[in-house]
């Protein structure tokens, strides 16, 4: 089990070990960037304990055996079971099916248009509708943005020696690229969040593509001048900022759809860019918190800060 | 039966799809391959969602031309769901690999079982 | 219509909103938020529970301007008031209480996020109590599951974040389960809020279509949430877990999480599957065995182990066993029983996490039983509550679990027979069980050790944690003698699921 890796020189060798789970095949890569764990002293135990860690050993890796046959087994009693299942449910694609004859779809398409103002759709349904199930995901974006920096949030004495290892410096063509690419893939993603209720799009989709040029310009440029722009700093306020107006805007919006209130944003012309209520400035708000925690996963898994 | 589960193949691809997630989540050893696992568990997950809202002949629920009739498009619910679902799928995903990120820098494996002896032996090490 | 209906809307987006500014405060500021928040929504829920007990049904309240089958919906009736008051509460005093031992643990410079975390477990916690749509309800466990898995971690040794790797694992694969479900109920209906799939899945178990579907998707919800919860064979994280955390996550973990899960599933078997179809099925009866073989289980697990918080930590396995066990035996007494489990359990278990954990710190930090020898004299109040606890747990009269296994004992009579005398036989062994596993703790903390001199931990030097321990014992006794009538407010308030 514990071959030093430097010895191995075959690819697959390598991969044999990766999937095995004892090597890192990205370390290889980039060199040594930690220095193996010294191998524990067994001398030091005495011999019953010595024996019994070695007994323990050995018992689990009998089960680590017994793995492959028992996930094969598991594996083919659902597959078999779901199948079963599934052949007796409501045949895929027909307009016949419970979940596509439901009073719900008809008034979603048929009054959608009239209640939420979007002519998309399903922007109206997640936005309108169902706002709700939308605001705890882009809190469920933002749990996950703070436990990741519970886990990988490092001081700043160890971030200096790793940065330079694992960004592509000076990489000609990867500058030339991002360079040409970066204000259409940011243009597009403003177009994607602003044009989220005329047509496909949204905050989602067009955060993600915001922060996967973030990530692309950061990749090439090792961080740059990105890092003026977007830090620990700014990146908490435009968090704090959109995600209290999200709340605060569909807290104000429910508070009067339950009490039978009438909201001071109406759905204004379908097609016009200010039009469909709180649609634009909601989509607006989460496309700012994805944009900036794709952003801040990328920084902060390379490089331990954003 | 044969039949019925050839016209309905998305769903039954989203089913296998799902056991084989499920079971590399629960019994792989390599943490990595779980977090592999978790997520073609959730997308098999999005997938059946995503084909049920599908109907033969229909297309994207975005209103064009004013044209207003339930008939002409498909079901936009399922597409929404999704869209929730993914945006948790991403979220759980980064905090799984930023786990074995910590597990792997302090033991340098990426085997669970590995990683639970050696904690056992630090224990031992400490009382 | 009161305007109190209007408090869980403004509870939930404040625990959202406190959640995100408390990630840019310090710690103090951060912990005052959090504490403020939860009395806000205890005092909230307890005026709403006023309230809705003087109406006769349930009360639809829209998240926005579309009803159900539409839009999203919140329902409120007294039981989930009561329920989420009580909840804010245990997290009320289980930050009070738990604080000091937290901030000795976590690195300075991310003791702030910890509170980001409990305010949204806060969060989570309201929802999953209140909500009346099921996606949303998937939305926020799976809030609840990172939130949870933050607090857990937060303490970054390794044991506590391979502890929380593996808990995660669990609950990953839990709501898997759970989602594939809701989808199955989804394809099967056409609808994602209780109502209306409670309308459309007795129409179609009437009608006998789609039988083997219906069934899979009810089990796989089922097993879904038992495996998030850590029913029987799923408990196996719950040791190691609660072991390894920090005193107030282990309190938050098995008092409130895995309880709202439970709460939860209770909802989804009267709302959505309906007492009907699903004692129909014989689902109960899978969940009455895993409860039984639960308890009998954990508490062996506990007596054979020698680190007092894994100890606790097996007692909740088994306590969550009592809550299975009363769902399996009947919609109604056995349901009542379970529901009073859930809070007798939610009170007792994190006073017990706080006393031994100031009980261990008192005694130099050990884990041990052989070390803990005489800690009661250390730390004399912590002993107290942690003896009082431990009365609780074997059931000793005036206290909340003597009526919780009064209640079991009546949901033995009131199901079948099959099942009277195997709950009776349970239930007397996991009491004797119970009394072993604690007496020999408490005898231990109160033999004195051999060296004279220690140090006492006197009252004063730990204000709030005592504060926190006289609540847990003063509402302990309050629901331990005046019972009978909130199991009235129980027994009303089932109904109106």
């Amino acid at each position: 089990m514990k071959q030093n890796p430097k010895k191995k020189n075959s690819f697959f060798e390598h991969l044999r070990e990766w999937d095995e789970g004892n090597f890192d095949l990205t370390e290889a890569a980039m060199g040594e960037l930690h220095p193996p764990r010294p191998e524990r002293k067994h001398q030091n135990m005495d011999w019953v304990h010595h024996h019994l860690v070695r007994m323990e050993a050995r018992e689990v890796s009998f089960f680590e055996h017994l793995y492959p046959f028992m996930a094969v087994i598991l594996a083919a009693a659902m597959i078999l079971f779901l199948l079963v299942v599934v052949s007796e449910m409501p045949a895929f694609g027909r307009a016949d099916t419970p979940t596509n004859t439901s009073v719900v779809i008809k008034r979603y398409i048929g009054n959608g248009l009239e209640e939420t103002g979007a002519v998309n759709i399903v922007a109206g349904v997640i936005l309108d509708y169902r706002a709700f199930d939308t605001l705890g995901e882009s809190h469920v974006l933002f749990t996950a943005a703070i436990a990741v920096f519970i886990l990988l949030l490092q001081e700043h004495d160890e971030k200096e020696k790793q940065q330079d290892l694992r960004i592509l410096k000076n990489d000609l063509i990867l500058r030339k690229t991002a360079t040409v690419l970066l204000p259409l893939i940011i243009m597009f993603g403003v177009y994607v969040i602003l044009c989220g209720h005329l047509g496909p799009g949204g905050g989602f989709s067009g955060g993600a593509i915001i922060g996967g040029g973030l990530i692309l310009y950061s990749m090439a440029f090792n961080t740059g001048n990105l890092g003026r722009v977007i830090n620990m700093r700014s990146y908490r306020i435009i968090v704090l900022c959109a995600l209290l107006s999200y709340s605060i805007l569909k807290c104000y919006s429910f508070f009067c759809g339950a009490n039978g209130l009438h909201t001071i944003f109406t759905t204004g012309t379908p097609g016009a860019i200010f039009s469909a209520g709180l649609i634009l400035p909601l989509n607006t708000a989460v496309g700012l918190v994805v944009a900036c925690t794709m952003y801040g996963f990328y920084s902060i898994f390379t490089k331990g800060r954003i | 039966m044969t039949q019925i589960l050839w016209n309905s193949r998305i769903l039954c691809v989203a089913v296998i799809l799902f056991a084989i997630g499920f079971v590399t989540l629960l019994l792989n050893r390599n943490l990595l391959k779980k977090v592999i696992g978790l997520n073609i568990m959730d997308t098999a997950s999005y997938l059946f969602l995503t084909s049920l809202g599908y109907i033969n002949g229909r297309t994207a629920p975005i209103i064009i031309d004013g044209v207003i009739e339930p008939e002409r498009y498909v079901n936009p619910l399922p597409a929404g769901l999704v869209l929730t679902g993914i945006v948790v799928s991403v979220s759980v995903t980064a905090v799984m690999l930023s786990l074995t990120l910590r597990l792997y820098k302090r033991y340098h494996t990426l085997n669970i079982d590995e990683i639970y002896r050696q904690v056992h032996l630090e224990q031992e090490e400490e009382a | 219509m009161s305007f109190s209906v209007n408090f869980p809307l403004f509870l939930i987006v404040l625990s959202l909103i406190s959640s995100v500014v408390s990630s840019l405060l310090p710690r103090r500021a951060a912990r005052v938020t959090a504490l403020t928040l939860y009395a806000l929504s205890f005092a909230g829920n307890l005026t709403l529970f006023l309230y809705l007990r003087t109406l006769s049904g349930p009360v639809n309240y829209l998240m926005g301007h579309f009803p159900h089958p539409w839009g999203n919906e919140l329902i409120l009736n007294p039981v989930e008031a009561a329920f989420s008051a009580l909840f804010s509460l245990v997290l009320f005093l289980c930050i009070l209480g738990g604080h000091h031992p937290l901030e000795e643990k976590i690195a300075p410079n991310k003791q702030h996020f910890y509170y980001v975390m409990t305010d949204l477990v806060q969060a989570s916690l309201l929802v999953l109590v209140y909500t009346n749509d099921l996606f949303t309800g998937y939305v926020f466990i799976e809030i609840c599951t990172l939130s949870s898995c933050g607090i857990l971690m937060i303490r970054e040794n390794g044991r506590t974040i391979l502890a929380s790797i593996r808990y995660m694992i669990f609950s990953l694969i839990g709501s898997g389960l759970f989602l594939f479900g809701v989808i199955f109920l989804y394809n099967l209906t056409g609808h994602l809020l209780m109502p209306d799939l409670k309308e459309s899945l007795t129409a179609l178990y009437v009608s006998g279509e789609y039988h083997l579907p219906l069934l899979a998707a009810m089990s796989l919800i089922c097993i879904g949430l038992a495996i998030k919860s850590g029913l029987c064979p799923f408990h196996l994280w719950m040791a190691d877990t609660y072991g390894a955390a920090i005193p107030a996550s282990s309190a938050i973990l098995s008092g409130l999480i895995s309880k709202g899960y439970i709460f939860f599933l209770i909802k989804v078997i009267l709302s959505v599957f309906g007492k009907y179809i699903f004692y129909a099925n014989g689902l109960h009866n899978v969940l009455y065995v895993l409860g039984a073989a639960g308890i009998v289980i954990g508490s062996v697990s506990a007596l054979q182990e020698d680190n007092i918080f894994r100890m606790i930590a097996y007692s909740s396995a088994a306590q969550i066993g009592y809550i299975y066990m009363g769902i399996g035996l009947s919609a109604t007494v056995g349901m009542e029983a379970a529901l009073f489990q859930i809070l007798t359990h939610a009170m007792t278990k994190p006073a017990l996490f706080l006393a031994v954990a100031h009980l261990s710190r008192s005694a130099n930090n050990v884990k041990k039983f052989h070390n803990l020898q005489g800690a009661a004299f250390k730390n004399p109040f912590a002993g107290f509550a942690f003896t009082f606890g431990a009365f609780s747990m074997i059931g000793l009269p005036f206290t909340m679990g003597f009526i919780s296994k009064y209640l079991f004992g009546l949901g033995a009579f009131d199901s079948t027979h099959t099942k009277l005398v195997p709950t009776l036989i349970v239930l007397a062994i996991s009491t004797i069980l119970n009394t072993l596993y604690f007496a020999r703790t408490v005898i231990r903390l109160y033999n004195k050790p051999a060296e004279d001199i220690y140090r006492r931990t006197g009252l004063f030097s730990q204000k709030s944690y005592v504060l926190a321990g006289i609540a847990f014992i003063f509402i302990n006794l309050f629901f331990g003698i005046f019972a009978r009538s909130f199991i009235a407010v129980l027994a009303a308030g089932l109904p109106q699921f």
